[in-house]
C-alpha cells in the first residue's frame, strides 16, 4: 500500500482540510471559547445560539480552517453546551463546513463532542498529566472516535518550560502513541507550550527559543508529527501595548513557521504584518525572542514606553469636536455623553428652529437614533447609554420651559411604559436601567417605584393609558407576585402587553407560571438591550404576528419545559435525613466563641469597608460581564469598565468624605445543638431554648456516597452531648441611599441614581465579609491565626460560612423573621422586613454563620410534598402557606 | 490473513444484487411474513423483510443461491434493518440477535456449498449493517436544529449488538452500508472496533456510503473526501459507494474516491435511476457496459448491485468483470 497520502495529518468538516508541507501555516478559530472570549461565553450562557453561531460564522467567513469550539466554565453544563453547540453547528452547512477542535480539560465534555460530529476531529488536548494509564485510555478513545489529537507538553512532574523537557515528553508521548496506541502518527499534534517573555524573570528568556528549538526537534525527529500553539501568550508581559504585542506575534509566528509549526491559534486583529514592522521594533522583539542580549528586555521595555504614549489623545484633540457642525456636536456629545456643552448647544439649535420643539424631534432624537444604533448592534455599552440619557434628560429639561410657553407643541413619545417593582420588592436597580434605556429610546416611562401592589399597577395603567406594563423584582417571593399581577390584570379584562424582568425571573418561569394566566401577550426581557427590540415589536402597527409568535414560542417552551426528560429522583425526607452529611462529633473542632450573646456597631466607619468590595457584582449589575480586576483591560468592555469604574471611584469618595451613607450592623452568637435533624436550638446564657432555625434539606437521589445535606447537619446534635455554637447577624449600608438617587434624579441624573444604589449594595456585601472575617478572628475566634489577602477573603477561602435566607442554601426567606426576632434587628439598627421578607434598606444583608471546619455552601435544590409538608408542621403555619413561601424550590 | 483478503488480491470480486427486489416477487402476504411462530403477534408484520430469516427461510436461501449461481463471490446478509432501533417499528428489538444469526447462518451455509463445489471460487458472506432509520447528526425537526431522534451511544449500543449477532452467526467480513449520515457510519464502526478488542479478533471491514444527489455530497453534507477522512481510521477492507444513483451518476465520485484513498474499492450502484412509476428499468445489458467503463479506468475491486437490480445483472457484471484485472492502489499525489 502506498503510504505517502495518508501520512498527511487529514480532517474534515463537510469538506475535507489536508495539511500537506505546501498549506504553510493552518489556523485555528478561537472566538467560539468561552475561557478566550466574553462575549461567546455571555451569548452561550444567555442561551443566544444564534447569535454564538454568528461568532462561528464569521470565524469561518474570516479565514479559520479550524473551528476551536470551548465550553470549560465553571457555571456552565459543559457536556450539555458542547453537545448543543456542536449539534447546532451540524445544521449550518456554511459553518459546518470546515473541521471542529473540541477543546475541553474535562474528558466528558471532550467525549460529549466526539459524539456529535460527523468529521474528523480535533481533540485538544490529553496529556501524561495524570499518568500513562490514563493517557493510553484516552488516546484509544480518540482513535476509535476518528478523531486527530493535541498533546500538550505536560506530564507527571508538570509542564515542560525547558527545551530538555519539552523534547523529553513529547517522545515519550509520541512512543506511546506509536507504539502502544497504533494512533496514527499523522495524527497527533504536539503543543509544546509557548510561554510568555520579557517578563523581567531570569528564568523566561529562553521561552521563545525553547519552543522554537523544541518544534525543530519535534519535526526533524518525531516522523509525521504536527506542532502547534497559542500564539498571543507569548506577549503576555505587555497587555495593553498592542503595537508591541502585534509586532511579537508576528515575529514570533514567522520563526515558529520557520522551525516547522504548521498549525496554531492566532487572533488575526492582532498580528501586525512582519514586513511592516518598525525595524527598531523588530530588533528589538527578536533580541527578546531569540536571548540575544542581555538587555534586551529593558530595551524592548524602553521602547514600549515610546509607543505606548502615541494613542493617547491631547486635549486639544479631545475638543476637536467642538468645531463640528451643530449636529455633529449634539449627535457627538450624546454619544459619548458630555454634558459639559450640551445646554449651549441646545440653545443654538432652538435659535435655528421654528419651535423648540424640534430641537427635541430633530436634533436630540437624530443623536439618540445613532446611540440606540450603537447600542442595538453591541458598539455601545449600558453605562455610555445611561450617561447619554442624563445628557439627553438636560437637554429636554433647558428646552420644557420654552416649550411650555409656546404652548402648541407637546413632545411626542413613540408609547407608554408603565414601571414597577412588585409589592413587597424593593430591589429597582434594573428596572431603572430599563427605564432610562426605554427612556432614550422616546418612550414615556410611568414609573410607580418599588412595593407597588398590583391594584395600583392596573389602575394606573387604566388611567395613564399605558401601551406596556413591566414588572421588576429580585427576590423570589417577587415570582408569585408577578404570577398573581397577571391574573388580576386578566380579571380586569386588561389588554396591555405584560414584560417581565429581574434577577431571580426567567424565560422558564414567565412560560410556566405566568403566560398561561394573562390572554394578552407576556414576555420575559433578561437584558436592557432586548428591552428596546421587545418594546419596539409590539407596539409596531401590525403587531398580531409578534404576538401570535411570541404566544407559540412561550407555549412551545412551556411544553418542552414540563416534559424535560432529565427527572430527578427523590427521596423521602426520612430517607434523605439518614443520609445526612455526617461529622464525626467526637473528633471535629468546636470553638466557643469569645463573646457570646448580641452586639451591636451602631455608627461603623464606612471607609474601612472600602478594600473588602467585590467589584465583579458591580460591573455585572451594568452589563458589563467579566471579573475585576481582568475585566477593565478586556478586550471589548475594558475601556467602558474603566469609565464606569472611575465614575464609581469618584461617587465612592464623596459617599466617604460627605458621610453620605451609615453603616450599621447587628449580630449575635449562640450556643446551639440540632435536634430532629433538621432543626437548630439557640439556648440563652441560662440554657433555655431562645429561639429555632428550621433549616431545608436536600432530597434529590445523590450519587453513592454523595450526602443529602441541610445546614443542621453541620451543627452538633444534641444527643452527641456536645455544646456546640451558631451565629446570626443582619448589616445595612443603606440608610441614605434613597435620599441621594432622589436627589440625583431630580438633576436628571439618573446616571449617578442607579449608580449610589448599585455602590450600596456592595458595600452591604462588602460589610458582612468585613463583619464574617471579624467574627473568626475575633468574636468567635476559631480562626484567629486567619490571614488572607482581601481577594482570597471575596473568593472565600477561609473557614465557615455565612448563609443567608432566599439563597441556595436556605431559599425559606421566612427565616429572617425568626433572625430579627433573635437579634430585635429592627429596634436594633433600623432595618425592616417587607411584605415578601424583602430588606429595608435594600442595600442590605442577613444570614447565620457556621464555624464548623467542615461546613460549606451547597444548593438546595427541589424538595417533594413530603418535606413541606414536615416543615409546615414545624413552623407552625398550614400546608398551603409554606408552599408559597418555598414554592421556587417545590419539585414538579 | 483471511481468504477474502488474499482474493481480492488476486481478481475482482463480485458483490450481489438486490435482496428486496427478489422478494418482491414472491408477494408475501401478512401471513406469510407472520408464519406460524408470529401468528399472533400484536403488531402488523408485512414489510419487515429481515424477518423473512426466520419465518420463510427458504426464500432468503433461494435468492441467495440464485445471486452465486450468477457468479457472485459475497452476498449480503437479509440484515439491513437488524438493529433495535429499526425493529422498533414491529416492537420486535427483542429478536435482533436471532434475527441476524441466523440470516448468517442461512447465507453461510450456501456459501460453504458453493465453496465445495468449486475450492476455486470461494465464496463469501458479508453481514449487511444497513444505515437504520435514524440519523445522529441531523434534527428531525426544522424548528429544532440542536435536536436528535438518537445518540451516538445508542447506535453504538445497537449497532454492538448486530454485530455481535452477525459475527456469531459466522459472517466473513462486515459492510456497513448505504451511509447516508457518516456519524451513524462512525458508531457502527466504534462498535465494530470494541467487539473487535473484546473478541481479540479481526474481521475485515466494508464500508459503503451513500450520494443521495448531484450535489455529489451525503445526505449529512459531505463530500467524498470528506465522508473518506472522516472512516478512515478504522483499517478497512473497502471503501465505496451504493444505492440512490445509477452506474453511469456514480462514476465521477468513484473517481474521486479511487484518487483518495489507499484502501480497496466497491460500488454497487442501483440499475439506473427509478422511472416515473418508482421502478429500476436499467436492462442487465446496459448496466454491464456502464460498469465495464469502469472497469477499463481501473477504478474498482469490488463490483456488485443495489436497488433493481437482479441475478442477471449480476451475471452480466460477472461476465464483464472476470476480464479485467482489479484496481491497483496507487495515489495521484
Amino acid at each position: 500500500m502506498s503510504e505517502i497520502k495518508l501520512k498527511y495529518l487529514t480532517l474534515s468538516g463537510l469538506e475535507p482540510l489536508v495539511v500537506t508541507p505546501e498549506s504553510n501555516f493552518i489556523n485555528v478559530g478561537e472566538r467560539t471559547n468561552v475561557t478566550g472570549s466574553r462575549k461567546f461565553l455571555r451569548l452561550i450562557k444567555e442561551e443566544k445560539y444564534n447569535e454564538a453561531l454568528d461568532v462561528a460564522r464569521h470565524q469561518v467567513e474570516g479565514g479559520a480552517q479550524i473551528l476551536d469550539v470551548n465550553m470549560d466554565e465553571g457555571m456552565l453544563d459543559g457536556v450539555d453546551a458542547m453537545t448543543t453547540f456542536l449539534n447546532l453547528i451540524a445544521s449550518e452547512p456554511d459553518i459546518a463546513r470546515i473541521p471542529i477542535m473540541i477543546d475541553s480539560s474535562k474528558w466528558e465534555i471532550i467525549e460529549a463532542g466526539l459524539q456529535v460530529v460527523q468529521g474528523k476531529c480535533v481533540v485538544n488536548s490529553i496529556s501524561l498529566k495524570e499518568g500513562e494509564a490514563e493517557f493510553i485510555r484516552q488516546a484509544k478513545l480518540v482513535k476509535r472516535y476518528g478523531a486527530a489529537v493535541i498533546v500538550m507538553a505536560f506530564d507527571e512532574e508538570g509542564q515542560a518550560d525547558t527545551y530538555e523537557r519539552r523534547i523529553e515528553i513529547c517522545e515519550r508521548s509520541y512512543n506511546i502513541l506509536v507504539n502502544v496506541v497504533k494512533f496514527p502518527p499523522q495524527d497527533i499534534i504536539f503543543d509544546p507550550n509557548i510561554f510568555p517573555v520579557a517578563t523581567g524573570m531570569e528564568e523566561h528568556r529562553k521561552n521563545a527559543l525553547d519552543f522554537f528549538y523544541a518544534t525543530r526537534w519535534i519535526r526533524e525527529n518525531l516522523p509525521y508529527a504536527n506542532v502547534s500553539g497559542g500564539v498571543s501568550n507569548v506577549s503576555f508581559s505587555f497587555r495593553g501595548n498592542n503595537t508591541v504585542r502585534e509586532a511579537m506575534h508576528s515575529s514570533f509566528l514567522f520563526h515558529a513557521i520557520k522551525n516547522g509549526m504548521n498549525l496554531g491559534i492566532v487572533n488575526p486583529t492582532m498580528l501586525e504584518v512582519y514586513d511592516e514592522i518598525d525595524k527598531e521594533l523588530l530588533e528589538c522583539v527578536e533580541d527578546v525572542l531569540f536571548d540575544r542580549r542581555d538587555d534586551a528586555t529593558e530595551r524592548l521595555l524602553d521602547f514600549a514606553e515610546t509607543v505606548k504614549g502615541q494613542k493617547k489623545e491631547t486635549t486639544e484633540q479631545i475638543l476637536e469636536w467642538r468645531n463640528d457642525a451643530l449636529q455633529d456636536r449634539i449627535t457627538h456629545a450624546l454619544v459619548k455623553g458630555i454634558d459639559a456643552f450640551i445646554i449651549e448647544d441646545v440653545e443654538e439649535a432652538r435659535l435655528v428652529s421654528e419651535k423648540p420643539i424640534e430641537v427635541i424631534e430633530g436634533h436630540l432624537m437624530i443623536g439618540m437614533n445613532v446611540v440606540g444604533d450603537l447600542f442595538g448592534s453591541g458598539k455601545m455599552f449600558l453605562p455610555q447609554v445611561v450617561k447619554s440619557a442624563r445628557v439627553m434628560k438636560k437637554a429636554v429639561a433647558y428646552l420644557q420651559p420654552f416649550i411650555e410657553a409656546e404652548k402648541d407643541g407637546k413632545q411626542e413619545f413613540s408609547g407608554k411604559i408603565l414601571m414597577a417593582t412588585v409589592k413587597g420588592d424593593v430591589h429597582d436597580i434594573g428596572k431603572n436601567i430599563v427605564s432610562v434605556v426605554l427612556g432614550c429610546n422616546n418612550y414615556e416611562i410611568v414609573d410607580l417605584g418599588v412595593m407597588v401592589p398590583p391594584e395600583k399597577i392596573i389602575e394606573t395603567a387604566i388611567k395613564e393609558k399605558v401601551d406596556i406594563i413591566g414588572l421588576s423584582g429580585l427576590i423570589t417571593p417577587s415570582l408569585d407576585e408577578m404570577a398573581y399581577v397577571s391574573k388580576e390584570m386578566e380579571k380586569k379584562n386588561l389588554n396591555i402587553p405584560l414584560i417581565i424582568g429581574g434577577a431571580t425571573t426567567s424565560r422558564a418561569h414567565t412560560s410556566v407560571k405566568i403566560a398561561p394566566n394573562y390572554s394578552d401577550t407576556v414576555v420575559h426581557i433578561n437584558d436592557a438591550s432586548r428591552a428596546v427590540t421587545v418594546v419596539g415589536n409590539l407596539l409596531q402597527k401590525d403587531n398580531n404576528i409578534y404576538k401570535e409568535q411570541i404566544r407559540e414560542e412561550y407555549d412551545k417552551f412551556r411544553e418542552q419545559f414540563l416534559k424535560r426528560g432529565r427527572k430527578k429522583e427523590f427521596l423521602s425526607i426520612e430517607e434523605a435525613q439518614k443520609n445526612k452529611f455526617k461529622i464525626d462529633w467526637n473528633s471535629t473542632e468546636i470553638v466557643e466563641p469569645k463573646q457570646l450573646g448580641i452586639q451591636i456597631l451602631e455608627d461603623f466607619n464606612i471607609t474601612l469597608l472600602e478594600d473588602y468590595i467585590d467589584w465583579s457584582p458591580f460591573f455585572r449589575s451594568w452589563d458589563l460581564h467579566g471579573k475585576y480586576p481582568q475585566i477593565l483591560k478586556d478586550e471589548v468592555v475594558g475601556n467602558q469598565a474603566l469609565e464606569l469604574f472611575k465614575d464609581a471611584q469618584e461617587l465612592l469618595k464623596r459617599i466617604f468624605d460627605e458621610k453620605l451613607l451609615k453603616a450599621k450592623a447587628v449580630f449575635g452568637l449562640f450556643p446551639a445543638n440540632t435536634i430532629n435533624d433538621d432543626d437548630v436550638e439557640l439556648y440563652n446564657k441560662f440554657g433555655n431554648i431562645e429561639s429555632t432555625f428550621l433549616t431545608l434539606r436536600q432530597q434529590s437521589r445523590k450519587a453513592e456516597g454523595k450526602p443529602n445535606i441541610a445546614l443542621a447537619d453541620f451543627i452538633a446534635p444534641k444527643e452527641s452531648g456536645k455544646q456546640d455554637y451558631i451565629g446570626a447577624f443582619c448589616v445595612s449600608t443603606g440608610f441614605g441611599t434613597e435620599k441621594l438617587a432622589k436627589e440625583f434624579e431630580e438633576n436628571h441624573d439618573d446616571y449617578n441614581a442607579i449608580m449610589i444604589k448599585a455602590l450600596a449594595d456592595r458595600l452591604a456585601e462588602a460589610f458582612a465579609e468585613y463583619l464574617h472575617k471579624e467574627v473568626r478572628t475575633k468574636y468567635w475566634s476559631y480562626a484567629s491565626n486567619e490571614n488572607l489577602s482581601n481577594e482570597e477573603l471575596i473568593k472565600e477561602h477561609y473557614k465557615g460560612i455565612r448563609p443567608a435566607p432566599g439563597y441556595p442554601a436556605c431559599p425559606d426567606h421566612l427565616e429572617k423573621q425568626t433572625i430579627w426576632k433573635l437579634l430585635n434587628v429592627k429596634e436594633n439598627i433600623g432595618v425592616e422586613l417587607t411584605d415578601s421578607l424583602a430588606m429595608w434598606p435594600a442595600a442590605s444583608v442577613s444570614g447565620y454563620y457556621f464555624g464548623n471546619p467542615e461546613v460549606r455552601y451547597f444548593g438546595l435544590g427541589k424538595i417533594t410534598e413530603d418535606q413541606v409538608k414536615n416543615y409546615a408542621r414545624r413552623r407552625g403555619i398550614s400546608t398551603e402557606e409554606a408552599k408559597k413561601w418555598l414554592n421556587p424550590n417545590i419539585a414538579d | 490473513m483471511s481468504d477474502i483478503k488474499k482474493e481480492i488480491e488476486k481478481r475482482i470480486l463480485v458483490l450481489d444484487g438486490a435482496m428486496g427486489t427478489m422478494l418482491q416477487q414472491y408477494n408475501f402476504t401478512e401471513e406469510d411474513f407472520r408464519g406460524g411462530r408470529f401468528k399472533e403477534y400484536p403488531s402488523p408484520l408485512k414489510g419487515n423483510n429481515d424477518l423473512l430469516s426466520i419465518t420463510q427461510p427458504q426464500a432468503i436461501a433461494d435468492v441467495h443461491r440464485k445471486y452465486f449461481e450468477a457468479g457472485a463471490d459475497i452476498v449480503e446478509t437479509n440484515t439491513f434493518s437488524g438493529t433495535s432501533i429499526a425493529m422498533a417499528d414491529y416492537n420486535m428489538e427483542h429478536l435482533v440477535y436471532e434475527l441476524n444469526y441466523e440470516s448468517a447462518k442461512i447465507a453461510k451455509k450456501i456459501a460453504e456449498e458453493f465453496t465445495i463445489k468449486n475450492p476455486n471460487k470461494p465464496r463469501f458472506v458479508a453481514g449487511s449493517i444497513g444505515p437504520t432509520n435514524r440519523t445522529a447528526s441531523l434534527s428531525p425537526d426544522v424548528n429544532r436544529p440542536e435536536y436528535r431522534a438518537i445518540t451516538f451511544e445508542e447506535l453504538r449500543v445497537a449497532y454492538k449488538e448486530q454485530v455481535e449477532a452477525l459475527i456469531d452467526g459466522g459472517v466473513d467480513v462486515l459492510l456497513v452500508e448505504t451511509i447516508f449520515d457518516t456519524l451513524n457510519a462512525k458508531a457502527a464502526l466504534f462498535a465494530i472496533e470494541e467487539v473487535k478488542e473484546e473478541r481479540q479478533i479481526d474481521i475485515p471491514i466494508m464500508v459503503s456510503g451513500t450520494i443521495t444527489d448531484a450535489s455529489g455530497r451525503t445526505l449529512s453534507g459531505q463530500t467524498v473526501e470528506a465522508f473518506l477522512a472522516s472512516i478512515s481510521h478504522v483499517p478497512l477492507l473497502s471503501v465505496g459507494f451504493n444505492c440512490a444513483l445509477g452506474a453511469e451518476q456514480l462514476k465521477p465520485y468513484l473517481q474521486r474516491l479511487s484518487n483518495t484513498t489507499d484502501f480497496h474499492t466497491s460500488a454497487h450502484p442501483n440499475a439506473g435511476l427509478p422511472n416515473a412509476f418508482g421502478e429500476y428499468d436499467q436492462t442487465p445489458e446496459q448496466m454491464q457496459q456502464l460498469i465495464e467503463d469502469y472497469l477499463q479506468d481501473g477504478l474498482i475491486n469490488i463490483i456488485g448491485g443495489c436497488c433493481g437490480t437482479s441475478p442477471a445483472h449480476i451475471k452480466a457484471i460477472e461476465e464483464v468483470a472476470r476480464n479485467y484485472k482489479p484496481r491497483e492502489i496507487t495515489l495521484n499525489v
